[in-house]
């Protein structure tokens, strides 16, 4: 049994105690982030030059993805799936690339993106409202929506084009602040701690993690479930136009075929990042790094000479591994 | 005027009628029981009040008011709190944050849990709690809001009975305040005791309302089986002479029984903590009970001995032979079944009854080719009717009733064939008659040469099944008896720990 629930008078629990719990409940995340560290400190020994640009195209390279796996976050914890984020992220990146293309100020391209964040947030509810009333299941719906979305993608821009202003691209590939802190990595603290921060230790966050957790016994706590997972694939919407806004930033154009990358590569940065896919349990942070990882990897594989294609095998090897691991070690402390 | 008022409530599902009419009313400071056999449609009446599910027709009013509950929210904002036998706590969140997640503050709860002379770490994950903690926090909660009418369902079952002294003298204390209780029970003595009026369902319909009295319990059993019943032990009896008739020889082993026993233990550690394991033997013919307070590793024992859990230190004999189950697979194939507590863990909620029973039938490779349908069929047909389960919701097994529920998990034992039972709790709530069914049943396969090993948390009936009775305390065994010595204060005794171990071998 625990050391909880004791008689009144027992000790209460000592700061050590607490903080070795509030440790081992960030065991994962504390993890991955070491295996982050891991990886930079492979690259910087066989890449020929590490320099604060290596940094750079890291985050270029792996801000798109750590939206998706933001997006498919949250929709996990509250015990969802949604396979529409590549597609919204396409969607939405199109469509800023497109209003972008002949804006030359950084302030009309930043009212673009707060309207492309809105379309982000409709999709998103669209998807919920869909998963919810339809009651087939997510997984079904969201595979059928992202085809809608892909095939509107293709709508507003058939080919790779568009464009965006300078100004709006330095947002994600300069380093204004220091040199090896690239814009983009702040953009992506930015929108955790204002978006996710608050929202995690609010009701509609407990909810969310409560729908996730245990829908029977939230619903007898007053949550409304449904309106709870529909929220859910919001806010999933919205990280995925943060995610459209990544790509048109990184690329400087529109490419409605930029999605299909990331609506799979998201689920495997979420089990990475120590989201279960039963509901319930992590966080946003695991998943932001996983996404990191998961790029980082590809490169490592290439300044180590390895063929492209057996990288591929390596990378989903190396996935199946350190989700074992993990699990293993979790359940021996456990 | 009457606090709460249910008149004609009537609730279907489908072509299952669950409530008919049903009528109840709640006075102002009084605790009034509701209770009722499984299927008369006490669960639904709950769910009704608690705003779970909307009725078909009907009316409920509380305090004057028509109470129109959508949600357990609205029926908690309207002053009806409820308890739930499953509490409505979220396990991935700390108790701190489900507090937060309702709008209870944590203090509140905090000082209705001293008040009852407990405490939580509010940081703590309610998943990492035991349950008995788990429903007195629920309690907590449901206390600080200040109900005029608290709802409190089967909240006694399997808790300690230090604790479930505890929540009646709560009960007590709101009634002297002038608020009311209904309380949902299967446990009479509890509700002679404690509870002012009660209204007994049956059919979907209230049959009456009484002023429970000591000793009153056999009238609120007639109430609720609609017809006089025999005494339990009655029945047994018959049962096993039955049996007997049946099988002719085995029957109560006589002392000094040749051969190796069904099942031997020996030295199994129950709980890491324990500094020894556990000694017992189960013979061919016999029911031996274990009796035990909530978490003394009494469901450790029971794992262990299904191949739920590995068995570290210790032995397991079957008829002589050491065995080690790695899983239930190894275990069933030893011939040793489970029948857990938690029906719907054990069954395929799913789908038909039938299915459910022939599951083990499949479970070896040479059997998933061709089989012999009409024989099988058979087998299950047989079970069903040996047990009596009602089949009219034979498509899935998840829309029985509990007690034909459990039934269903002993039926498709009865079919695939086995020599030891390993039953832990089967009774947790279930209605009175289905258990005389059920016990009856068990003296009747150990009657007939199986041997059964039985955890129930209902001390008064172990007496009345088991032959011989082992109580654990602290994943030791406090004390060995008789099944004829076990009476309630005995047990209880050693179940504090307050017997020696090896007073009788």
């Amino acid at each position: 049994m625990s050391a909880a629930g004791h008689v009144a008078g027992a000790p209460a629990p000592s700061r050590a105690f607490k903080l070795r719990r509030a440790v081992s409940r960030q065991a994962w995340t504390l993890g991955v982030v070491a295996i982050l560290v891991v990886l930079l400190i492979i690259e910087a020994n066989v890449a020929p030059l590490f320099t604060s640009f290596d940094v750079q195209s890291l985050v270029i390279s792996g801000m798109p993805l750590a939206f998706a796996a933001m997006a498919q976050s949250v929709v996990v914890l509250s015990r969802g799936i949604d396979l529409s984020v590549g597609s919204v992220m396409a969607l939405t990146n199109v469509i800023a690339a497109q209003l972008m293309q002949d804006q030359k100020t950084l302030g009309s391209a930043l009212l673009i993106s707060a309207l492309v964040l809105v379309i982000g947030v409709a999709i998103g509810t669209l998807n919920g409202l869909a998963v919810v009333f339809s009651r087939v299941p997510d997984i079904v719906v969201t595979l059928a929506l992202s085809f809608v979305w892909a095939g509107v993608a293709l709508i507003v821009l058939p080919t790779p084009g568009g464009g965006s202003p300078t100004s709006f691209q330095e947002l994600s590939t300069a380093s204004d602040l220091w040199e090896w802190i690239p814009n983009g990595l702040l953009i992506l603290a930015g929108v955790y701690l204002v978006v996710w921060v608050p929202l995690r230790s609010r009701r509609i966050g407990l909810a969310m993690y409560a729908v996730g957790s245990d829908a029977t016994a939230a619903g007898l706590s007053g949550v409304q479930v449904g309106r709870t997972r529909i929220l859910a694939y919001t806010f999933g919407g919205l990280f995925a136009a943060f995610g459209g806004l990544a790509l048109t930033s990184t690329t400087g154009i529109g490419s409605p075929l930029s999605g299909e990358f990331y609506t799979l590569t998201s689920v495997a940065a979420v089990v990475i990042g120590g989201v279960s896919l039963a509901g319930g349990k992590g966080g946003l942070l695991g998943p932001i790094i996983a996404a990191f990882i998961l790029s980082a990897a590809v490169t490592v594989l290439v300044f180590a000479g390895v063929d492209a294609n057996y990288g591929q095998v390596i990378q989903g090897a190396l996935i199946v591994l350190m989700v074992m691991f993990g699990g293993l070690l979790l359940r021996r402390r456990g | 005027m009457s606090l709460l008022n249910v008149q004609n409530l009537a609730k279907r599902y489908g072509s299952v009628i669950a409530l008919r009419s049903a009528d109840l009313t709640v006075e102002p400071g009084e605790i009034h029981a509701l209770l009722g056999a499984n299927g008369a449609g006490k669960s639904t009446l709950v769910k009704i009040l608690t705003g779970v599910i909307g009725p078909d027709s009907g009316t409920i009013t509380l305090a004057g008011k028509p109470l129109a509950v959508g949600s357990p929210a609205g029926a908690r904002l309207a002053g009806l709190a409820s308890v739930f036998q499953d509490p409505a706590l979220v396990p991935d969140l700390t108790v701190r944050e489900n507090m937060k997640l309702t709008g209870t503050s944590m203090d509140g709860v905090e000082s209705s849990l001293r008040g009852m002379d407990l405490s939580v770490d509010p940081d703590e994950l309610v998943g990492d709690l035991p349950l008995a903690m788990l429903r007195m926090i629920d309690l907590s909660r449901a206390l600080s809001h200040d109900p005029q009418l608290l709802l409190l369902d089967e909240i006694t079952a399997a808790l300690p009975s230090d604790l479930a002294e505890r929540v009646l003298t709560v009960a007590r204390e709101l009634r002297d305040r002038g608020r009311s209780v209904l309380f949902v029970s299967h446990r009479l003595a509890e509700v002679t005791l404690l509870c002012d009026r009660a209204t007994v369902l049956r059919d979907g319909g209230a049959v009456g309302t009484l002023k429970p009295s000591a000793g009153g319990e056999e009238r609120i059993v007639e109430l609720m089986m609609g017809e006089s019943q025999d005494a339990i032990a009655d029945e047994i009896a018959q049962a096993e002479e039955t049996a007997h008739a049946e099988e002719g020889d085995a029957g109560r082993p006589a002392d000094g029984d040749a051969g190796p026993p069904a099942l031997k233990v020996s030295g199994l550690r129950l709980t890491e903590g324990s500094p020894d394991g556990v000694d017992f033997e189960v013979r061919s013919g016999e029911i031996v009970g274990v009796a035990a307070l909530d978490a003394q590793g009494q469901e450790e024992l029971f794992n262990l001995l299904a191949g739920l859990q590995r068995i570290r230190d210790g032995h397991v004999e079957r008829l002589g032979k050491p065995i080690r189950p790695r899983d239930p697979y190894d275990a069933i194939k030893e011939g040793m079944v489970l029948v857990p507590s938690d029906r719907l863990l054990a069954l395929l909620p799913d789908r038909p009854i039938r299915e459910n029973i022939a599951a083990p039938l499949y479970s070896h490779i040479k059997r998933w080719g061709p089989f012999n349908a009409r024989r099988e069929a058979g087998k299950v047909d047989d079970a069903i009717a040996r047990l009596q389960i009602d089949t009219r919701a034979r498509r899935q097994a998840r829309r029985l009733s509990g007690g034909n529920q459990q039934k269903l998990t002993i039926a498709r034992w009865l079919a695939a064939g086995f020599d030891v039972l390993l039953c832990f709790d089967p009774t947790r709530g279930i209605d009175v008659g289905t258990k005389r069914q059920i016990y009856a049943l068990l003296r009747e396969l150990a009657g007939a040469g199986a041997a059964v090993l039985l955890f129930t948390s209902e001390l008064t009936e172990i007496q009345l099944v088991c032959d011989r009775v082992v109580v654990l305390h602290d994943g030791r065994i406090s004390d060995r008896l008789p099944g004829s010595e076990a009476n309630e204060a005995r047990l209880l005794r050693s179940a504090h720990g307050l017997v020696e171990a090896g007073a009788v071998p």
